[in-house]
């Protein structure tokens, strides 16, 4: 068969005419677009609760609401959440997780007042004392994590206890007052710092969260770093087949943690003035409230940190909006109940898009 | 680590060996609800030198945190199987601790609840403790007094502190309702008063950054508030930090309950109006000597005519004192004050 021989690709043009494999594409529907938005820009949920949150609180309630005041309290309210949520952010982004960013937090405000009031340091060297011990606490977590292979819910469980009863222990759970801080030593109180934008009211602790949420925001996702952050996350065995030096990425991530979580002590004692041992006992949760709202998957590998931002501010506009309806406090928790539920069932049905 | 249990295990055998030693005299214990709290701290302080006075051998238990239940438990059964003449409590569960006081009074012990009465009161042979209702009702008094007139268009914030209402946190808030001349409704909660003087009740779980989050979320909705009660002095040192947050910390005022040093300071410092000192050492060391007596010949103690419980006092700590309401200076209250 000559003609065939010089015609060989006649029979593969034939066979084309069958389909043999290919992508399913009937299903591109409005939903199937929309979860594949949501699957390359997970923030694009908790913006959107955000923004309908206020637009419905602002028109229920009017400008008692909308007014430059509330807008910036809720802003200050969440500021120390919303610092410990970055800390929480970069954690879960590991599938990890941290129950003892609160502690840490509260020990490292702690060690600042007490080495500027017992021992008379400067307090400038107080306040880096309170950076290290933020440091020391979450290299101890990252070490017994990534080099003992102990499970980060029990290794910081497990911290959260030492940390915080090293904090009465050390404290005598004694309170530092507002009034001799700011005779002796006001750099504590440098995060209370107010300035004023046409009306609105704005505190270095608020800026400085922000701007924090920004700069990792950038890192994580724009250098190698970063993507290693996400690499191991997603899957470990992986990442380290492709060269990433997990443990040290891990280990820096629990230092990092601990270092945010000591900045958050610091604006703690901005935020209320005085140095008090009995803070932020529920700042692990809510931290972990605003990462999951925020719509960070708990499985790791997947999420933006600004998402944590947009979770904290969900739950301070709950909370005030439903304050000044009227409502009987235990209505916001139902909701935030409700929200958390809410978000990772949109996780659960994001994760079904093909990458 | 062998090694580490073999030492562990014979130091434990070396100091209870001790314990039984001791134990041919009267021995009493004393249980907090935690060792950490300068509340607590300052009643073991009195309950120590009690004891000494008193010949008394006295064993100290705490709960972990506020709200560990099963350690006061495993410390009451600790002490009725030392034979201990009596308990000193601050229970952490009120409802769920009268089983193991129970079993206590049963194995013969008197049991004096300090500080927090038992549910119900009678479950404990006696109660020492703060009359949290007039302390509440003095700083009440004392607010409608020094406003005058104005009392009658006062605005006024409440800062409670928590949502299920327990019932110190209620007594303290009714009280002070009372002692400023408003209609309680029922007595037995707070936030069911409808007169239009009161803006609004928020929860600060009794610390700085509750205090200040709660006094904000007030001001949104009434920014022009000028009477602010709080449950305790850090939720009062915290509500000072959200007014001075909008310039209005001069023209408020603000009172509380406690009577701790940096609360009284407070009030020296005019942060706190007038705060009602309470007295936790008193506390232990009357339950001491209450112990001493039942274990000599059996004479239980006897309740404040008029109270279901023995009243330990309390006193209006300000510099500005107000007429017709007794208080003690700041100086006074300086000396007596704890942690």
């Amino acid at each position: 068969m000559p003609a065939d021989q010089d015609n060989f690709e006649a029979v593969v043009q034939a066979k084309r005419t069958e389909a043999v494999a290919e992508f399913d594409t009937r299903k591109k529907g409005p939903l199937d677009k929309l979860q594949h938005a949501l699957h390359v820009n997970p923030a694009l949920v908790p913006l959107f609760v955000l923004v309908a949150s206020i637009i419905a609180f602002g028109l229920l309630l009017g400008s008692k609401f909308f007014s430059p005041f509330a807008l910036t309290l809720i802003l200050q309210q969440v500021q120390i959440v919303g610092i410990v949520a970055a800390a929480q952010s970069v954690v879960i982004l590991t599938a990890g997780i941290d129950l003892s960013v609160g502690a840490i937090m509260v020990l490292s405000s702690v060690v600042m007042g007490q080495f500027t009031f017992r021992y008379g340091l400067p307090v400038e060297i107080a306040i880096v004392c309170g950076l290290l011990t933020g440091m020391i606490c979450g290299y101890i977590n990252g070490w017994l994590i990534a080099v003992m292979k102990l499970p980060p819910f029990i290794v910081t469980l497990g911290m959260w206890q030492i940390v915080l009863a090293t904090n009465f222990l050390y404290s005598a759970n004694e309170t530092i007052r507002a009034q001799e801080i700011e005779a002796n030593a006001p750099l504590l109180q440098v995060f209370a710092t107010k300035f004023s934008v046409g009306g609105a009211i704005f505190t270095v602790g608020v800026i400085f969260m922000v701007v924090l949420m920004l700069v990792l925001a950038y890192i994580l996702k724009h250098t190698a770093w970063g993507r290693h952050v996400y690499a191991v996350g997603d899957d470990p065995e992986a990442a380290q087949l492709s060269g990433v030096n997990v443990k040290r990425t891990l280990i820096s991530v629990y230092v990092l943690s601990g270092l945010i979580c000591a900045f958050a002590g610091w604006a703690l004692i901005g935020r209320i003035g005085s140095v008090s041992p009995t803070s932020g006992q529920l700042a692990n949760i809510e931290s972990i409230t605003a990462v999951v709202i925020g719509g960070i998957s708990l499985f790791g590998g997947r999420g933006s940190i600004l998402g944590a931002l947009f979770g904290a501010l969900i739950v301070g506009v709950f909370t005030l909006g439903l304050r000044l309806a009227g409502a009987d406090a235990q209505w916001t928790f139902l909701l935030i109940g409700v929200l958390i539920i809410g978000a990772v069932a949109v996780d659960q049905w994001i994760r079904k898009v093909s990458a | 680590m062998k090694r580490l249990l073999t030492g562990t295990a014979l130091a434990l055998m070396t100091t209870s060996g001790a314990a039984f030693a001791g134990g041919h005299g009267v021995s009493a214990c004393l249980i907090t609800k935690t060792d950490t709290n300068p509340f607590f701290v300052k009643m073991r302080e009195g309950a120590e030198a009690a004891a000494e006075a008193n010949n008394i051998t006295l064993r100290s238990y705490a709960g972990k945190v506020d709200g560990d239940h099963e350690t006061q438990v495993a410390a009451i059964e600790t002490c009725i199987a030392d034979g201990a003449s009596g308990i000193l409590l601050t229970a952490s569960d009120t409802s769920s601790i009268v089983g193991a006081v129970t079993q206590a009074r049963e194995a013969g012990l008197l049991v004096i609840a300090l500080d927090t009465p038992l549910e119900p009161i009678d479950a404990a042979d006696a109660t020492f403790a703060t009359d949290n209702f007039l302390a509440g009702e003095l700083i009440g008094q004392w607010a409608a007094a020094t406003l005058g007139d104005d009392a009658a268009n006062a605005k006024i914030g409440m800062l409670d502190l928590a949502v299920s209402q327990p019932s110190v946190g209620v007594l303290r808030d009714q009280g002070f309702l009372q002692g400023f001349g408003i209609d309680l409704g029922d007595p037995n909660k707070w936030g069911d008063e409808d007169d239009p003087r009161i803006v609004g009740n928020d929860i600060t779980a009794g610390n700085e950054e509750g205090g200040r989050r709660a006094m904000e979320n007030l001001l949104a909705v009434d920014p022009m508030i000028n009477v602010v009660y709080t449950i305790n002095e850090p939720a009062a040192a915290g509500a000072y930090e959200a007014l001075k947050s909008i310039g209005r910390e001069n023209d408020v005022l603000i009172v509380s309950v406690d009577g701790g040093c940096p609360g009284v300071q407070n009030v020296a410092d005019g942060v706190i109006g007038a705060t009602s000192q309470q007295y936790p050492l008193l506390m232990a060391s009357k339950g001491i000597e209450a112990i001493a007596s039942f274990a000599a010949d059996g004479t239980l103690p006897a309740n404040t005519p008029g109270k279901d419980f023995f009243d330990t006092g309390v006193a209006l700590v300000t510099d500005r004192p107000a007429d017709g309401v007794d208080s003690i200076s700041v100086a006074e209250g300086m000396d007596l004050c704890w942690g």
